[in-house]
């Protein structure tokens, strides 16, 4: 089956070896991007074809460019997290619960472990809808709208379940410093409930008609491939270099928020290409599903922030009654108790691999310096080099295998 | 490369005589579109039908009033302060004496403007606010636009109606 394609790139890549090539006419210059309609985002691939093979291609990035770093130096910590929401807007609950990971690592505050097991719920919630989208998209863009419109329904319950704990369905500024902002509902926990029961059966209706679909595996292995070995050079995390064989997973590497209480695999595959990629999200969320499973059955009940006035609000009903919550209050809202001195770096894994936040603290009430690793800006160096070799058609189809999110690629 | 021991590798089996051939899948994918078309909808015939929202939804913005029907806002400027987009400004004056049927502190806003392209509905104003002023409502959004001037909202829009109480905060 293999040998009906021609794609699979086997030249070994040396970084940054890319560029346009001298061209006399020969080689056609195409703009994919900023707003092609196959790009799902926006972003800029200046590609070289001699004919319908790819010979070069260049990247370029900054279309959605939000100052976010520069921003987070002038705006108090719990302000940061709306601009967290909109890295990866796929799945921001894992970016706001990062981020809040980070300020409680530099605060030193311990989080009760309801409020850990919520944030577990809530970040393998927001990891199936962020494969969910990468997947069914990956259908569409291979001609499969079914499987798309499908699951979308599921996604859509998702965004329901988070509309019940924060607020809003996309971007979500879930959960405090300290813990989450409200504790789980019963609304909440029987939309979730009713979310367990469905979504398996919707999962495996997918599965059954791309898996071992042979429409959709002749189109999809060995486009794109990377090896193992070049993938870590340039940095990839997530499923990305899980599906070039690494069990590189943050959530087993360095378990954060209680992610050593549950028992999950980390499914692997072993060619890098764009149907490995398709497999490795695909079992990832029967694995987020059991995480999940585990997370509700087990879930404590010793509160939902953690007991820390200087930097957790206090409740509302006191804020209007006694006159040292309001104080506490009025302190943490306008930023006047000042953050320890210290650089911290904390990773989490991400909808689309390790994202890390890395912060710098002078000692006053915002960051001295705010730093995302943003995992889809690592992938985007390395797409001239996959896709060289192969047609454009595949070039659009490992694009969105990777699951480049425009909003992480730029901060 | 094996770095935990939580590694499962996917070995999918290879194809078998009838997954080799083109045909069948193509029908198969026909059948859950098939099967689809007969099972409940999920779609809701909007505006005629709404979605319930949740109660904690975050909406256009309300200045609540108190039970006297006295503004509830004493310009403390805690909202503009917790505000990421710095959409909320605020310009206060202090109460008089024919002016205590009001407002319910001696001091008020007497501009409050939010800028809705500019705010993003995070919720945080609704979190600082002491006096239980402002909040989000869970069943009205911020419409679309014609004009600029439209999108800055005054006090004329975002305090509440005497006659017709928002059933948020604490009138809930």
């Amino acid at each position: 089956m293999n040998d009906l394609n021609v794609a699979f790139n086997t030249q070994k890549p040396t970084p940054n070896n890319v560029q346009l090539l001298e061209s006399d006419g020969a080689l056609t210059t195409l703009n994919l991007g900023p707003t092609h309609p196959a790009t799902h985002g926006v972003f800029q691939n200046i590609i070289q074809m001699d004919g319908e093979k790819i010979v070069s291609g260049e990247t370029t990035i900054g279309y959605i460019h939000r100052a976010f770093e520069k921003l987070a130096e002038r705006r108090p910590f719990y302000q940061i997290t709306p601009l967290t929401d909109r890295l990866n807007y796929c799945s921001s609950p894992i970016n706001n619960m990062g981020w809040h990971m980070t300020v409680e690592k530099l605060l030193q505050i311990e989080v009760p472990k309801r409020a850990q097991y919520m944030r577990v719920i809530m970040m393998e919630l927001a990891r199936i809808a962020d494969h969910l989208i990468c997947n069914s998209i990956l259908g569409v863009d291979t001609g499969a709208y079914t499987g798309f419109l499908y699951v979308f329904q599921q996604r859509e319950s998702i965004y329901e379940i988070f509309e019940e704990i924060c607020g809003t369905r996309l971007t979500t500024n879930m959960g405090r410093v300290g813990g989450m902002e409200r504790d789980m509902n019963e609304r909440a926990i029987a939309k979730l409930k009713k979310f367990l029961n469905e979504f398996p059966v919707v999962l495996r209706e997918f599965e059954s008609m791309f898996n071992r679909n042979r429409i959709f595996i002749d189109r999809t292995k060995g486009v794109g491939g990377i090896s193992a070995e070049s993938a870590l050079n340039y940095g990839f995390t997530g499923p990305n270099l899980r599906a070039a064989g690494v069990d590189y997973d943050v959530r087993a590497m360095n378990p954060y928020s209680s992610y050593e209480d549950f028992e999950f695999e980390i499914p692997i595959a072993e060619n890098g290409d764009t149907f490995d990629r398709f497999m490795v999200r695909g079992q990832e969320m029967w694995q987020s599903l059991r995480i999940i499973e585990q997370a509700l059955a087990k879930m404590p009940n010793d509160g939902f922030q953690a007991s820390e006035q200087h930097y957790v609000l206090p409740e509302k009903k006191k804020v209007y009654e006694s006159m040292e919550a309001l104080i506490y209050h009025f302190k943490i809202i306008m930023g006047e108790i000042d953050a320890p001195e210290g650089e911290v770096y904390h990773s989490v894994e991400g909808g689309n691999g390790e994202l890390g936040y890395y912060l710098i603290s002078d000692g006053g009430r915002t960051p001295y310096r705010l730093h995302f690793r943003r995992p889809c800006f690592i992938y985007y160096q390395a797409y001239p080099e996959m896709v060289i070799g192969s047609q454009l058609s595949d070039a659009i189809v490992t694009l969105s295998s990777m699951n480049v999110i425009a909003g992480e690629l730029d901060a | 490369m094996q770095l935990s021991n939580r590694t499962k590798k996917i070995e999918p089996k290879p194809l078998n005589f009838w997954e080799r051939m083109y045909l069948p899948v193509i029908f198969q994918g026909l059948n859950i579109t098939i099967k689809h078309l007969f099972k409940k909808k999920a779609t809701i015939r909007y505006p005629e039908v709404k979605r319930e929202l949740s109660p904690v939804f975050r909406g256009l913005h309300i200045l609540k009033r108190d039970a006297q029907g006295r503004e509830r806002c004493t310009a403390c400027g805690l909202c503009a302060l917790a505000c990421p987009a710095e959409a909320i400004s605020m310009l206060s004056a202090e109460r008089t004496k024919e002016e205590k049927h009001l407002y319910r502190e001696e001091k008020y806003a007497a501009v409050y403007e939010v800028n809705m392209l500019r705010c993003i509905f995070c919720g945080l104003c609704e979190e600082a606010c002491p006096k239980a002023a402002i909040y989000l409502q869970k069943d009205k959004f911020a419409p679309a636009f014609f004009g600029r001037e439209e999108v800055i909202y005054g006090k004329d829009r975002l305090v509440e109606s005497v006659t017709n109480r928002a059933k948020v905060g604490l009138d809930q």
